[in-house]
């Protein structure tokens, strides 16, 4: 996660009317509450007490509701932990085709302490529950971003070296009938 | 079924750049929707009693007729806003369906939101997505500006007088959102917890006003039946739950995948033929057939049994969501349901105490059980847990964890019997 230390909790002018634009779709401002976290969190890397009293002025809405919404969901980061996450599904498809193992394998590949968090904080490990793509199990979520599908512990590795040197996982298209991906 | 080789796919049929909206149109996208606005022919009601009579059964899972669902919202009042809710939250482990309609299908989804939204006279309808579905959200999210762009959407669409707005909603993580009052808090900004019933969201839904949600293949299924007629679908697949459906098959299968298929499919053959049998010539040893919370089936109760509510009714399972997984001679269902319950509690909302409590020992006991160190009696204590959950809270996720204990432990009694026996004082004696 960026580290937030030094910076001013503000909202740019474009984010204040991308957050306006979704204010304008519902007949609240409270609704636009999820978005407008989304949308700090992006910008801050993580969910700070700041962050959200930011999300609360700028939608007038109390800090302890938009702490109560942005604490309910499992997608907002609470904490800093490392800056890019892999999160690896072991629940019910994934877990049969060799997910949780993948899981134990990408935390002993960025030598995870008990957080699940690499020693330089460039990576966090955890555990996904069902990520929705139980087709091409197993699989994993990079950073809330694109899926990563039948992984191996080769393509773990890779993906370690890769993100290492800057290129980050792309998004990768699934055919219908996925025949191309099960050998 | 017996013709299923020769099925042509309606849903997700086989079409290049299906997705986008030209396509889409060159191949008689959007006419429909243009035929009940523009021709005349149509009232609301009568698209109603039209899906009514398809007798689409909600795909979510609860399986209830989309039109009759429909028909009970109250008659329109001038100045009260109404509201559709999109169900894309599909979260039931297993599911995989929704997410190939955002990429391969959205606009026949799209249509179907217009069909709802005339039918049942909503000024806005609201997409939700599962926050894990970002690529998917922005694919949903160009569908719907290209619809905007084309003006099939937004203000007197195609000149018939009939406004409606479409809004894609991005969730963050909670498998209670797809719980239809849950998710209506979540789209109001709140922690997602689900409200009592009643008021129904006929009643007071989304904002305390008159509220239907779907499911997205439920929708895209009303397109299909204001295209084709309320008969043809009804007489695609088994009689009482009819129509085409995504069946998502994963676990340990050759070919896993989403199938496009009438529903009452035999159970072996989408195994065996659709999915290519079982990998590594392994034998079958279970079956889930709609979703991690539906009944779990041995191998020699799917002998015969279709995928439809009336078959699956028989072996005591539902079609649920129709995200089947298929499960080799070597699973640990003890291990199996240990994950499962691990799930549930994880996902609780904490609102009900039987819930917020029960997971979490569900969890703890079969984990027990698992690590060697359960007893016997801890087996009749599941099931007293059980009892103690369902029909005891607010929503039906306390359901929805109890029935795979309750049926894994009567259905595979012997595997849980055998961690405990193995490793405990009744092994020494």
């Amino acid at each position: 996660m960026t580290d937030t230390e030094n910076k001013e909790f503000i909202f740019t002018e474009g984010e204040l009317q991308e957050i306006k634009m979704h204010v304008a779709k519902y007949p609240e401002a409270r609704s636009a509450v999820m978005p407008a976290l989304w949308i700090a969190q992006n910008k801050f890397g993580w969910l700070s007490d700041q962050a959200i009293q930011l999300v609360a002025d700028t939608l007038g809405l109390s800090f302890a509701h938009v702490y109560g919404v942005a604490s309910f969901y499992t997608m907002y980061f609470k904490k800093p932990m490392g800056k890019y996450l892999l999160e690896v599904c072991t629940c019910f498809s994934c877990g049969e085709c060799g997910g949780k193992e993948i899981l134990q394998y990408a935390k002993k590949a960025i030598q995870a302490d008990e957080q699940g968090v690499s020693p330089d904080k460039l990576f966090w490990v955890r555990e996904a529950e069902c990520l929705g793509a139980c087709d091409t199990a197993p699989v994993m979520q990079f950073n809330n971003g694109h899926y990563v599908h039948a992984l191996t512990e080769e393509k773990i590795d890779r993906l370690i070296e890769e993100v290492k040197s800057g290129k980050l996982p792309q998004y990768e298209r699934i055919p219908l009938n996925n025949q191309s991906l099960i050998g | 079924m017996e013709n299923w080789q020769s099925y042509q796919k309606v849903i997700l049929p086989d079409v290049p750049d299906y997705h986008k909206i030209e396509v889409y149109t060159q191949h008689g996208g959007y006419e429909t929707i243009r035929k009940i606005l523009t021709s005349g022919e149509y009232t609301p009601k009568s698209v109603i009693d039209q899906v009514k009579a398809a007798n689409i059964r909600g795909r979510g899972g609860a399986g209830f007729n989309a039109g009759l669902k429909w028909s009970f919202m109250p008659p329109k009042q001038p100045g009260v806003p109404r509201y559709l809710a999109c169900n894309g939250d599909e979260s039931e482990p297993g599911t995989i369906k929704d997410r190939r309609i955002f990429e391969y299908n959205p606009h026949l989804f799209i249509e179907g939101i217009l069909i709802a939204c005339y039918a049942m006279e909503m000024d806005a309808a609201y997409i939700y997505i599962r926050g894990e579905y970002i690529d998917w959200i922005h694919m949903m999210q160009k569908a719907v500006d290209d619809a905007y762009a084309k003006g099939m959407i937004g203000k007197n669409i195609m000149g018939s007088g009939f406004s409606t707005e479409i809004y894609v909603h991005t969730g963050a993580g909670a498998y209670i959102c797809g719980e239809e009052t849950s998710l209506m808090e979540s789209l109001e900004g709140k922690r997602a917890y689900p409200r009592s019933k009643p008021p129904f969201p006929a009643q007071a839904g989304l904002w305390g006003k008159p509220t239907t949600i779907n499911n997205i293949e439920t929708l895209a299924c009303a397109t299909l039946v204001m295209k084709h007629g309320a008969e043809w679908f009804a007489n695609i697949g088994a009689k009482t739950h009819p129509g085409p459906v995504l069946y998502g098959i994963s676990g340990h299968v050759i070919r896993p995948g989403v199938y496009e298929y009438p529903t009452g499919m035999l159970i072996s053959d989408l195994i065996y033929k659709v999915a290519g049998g079982i990998r590594n010539g392994k034998k079958l040893k279970a079956v889930v057939p709609g979703g991690s919370s539906v009944p779990v089936l041995t191998a020699e109760m799917i002998d015969g049994i279709t995928m439809d509510a009336d078959s699956l009714r028989t072996v005591g399972t539902y079609m649920g969501t129709a995200g089947m997984c298929i499960l080799d001679e070597d699973t640990d269902m003890v291990k199996f349901l240990r994950r499962i319950a691990h799930f549930y509690h994880h996902e609780s909302c904490g609102q009900c105490t039987p819930c917020r409590e029960g997971t979490g020992w569900m969890e703890k006991l079969i984990a027990r059980i698992d690590d060697g160190q359960g007893e016997m009696k801890d087996l009749d204590l599941l099931l007293d847990l059980c009892d103690n959950m369902e029909g005891r809270t607010v929503c039906a996720l306390a359901d929805a964890a109890a029935w795979p204990v309750r049926n894994t432990i009567n259905r595979f009694r012997s595997e849980f019997e055998k961690k405990i026996v193995r490793n405990s004082v009744y092994a020494t004696v």
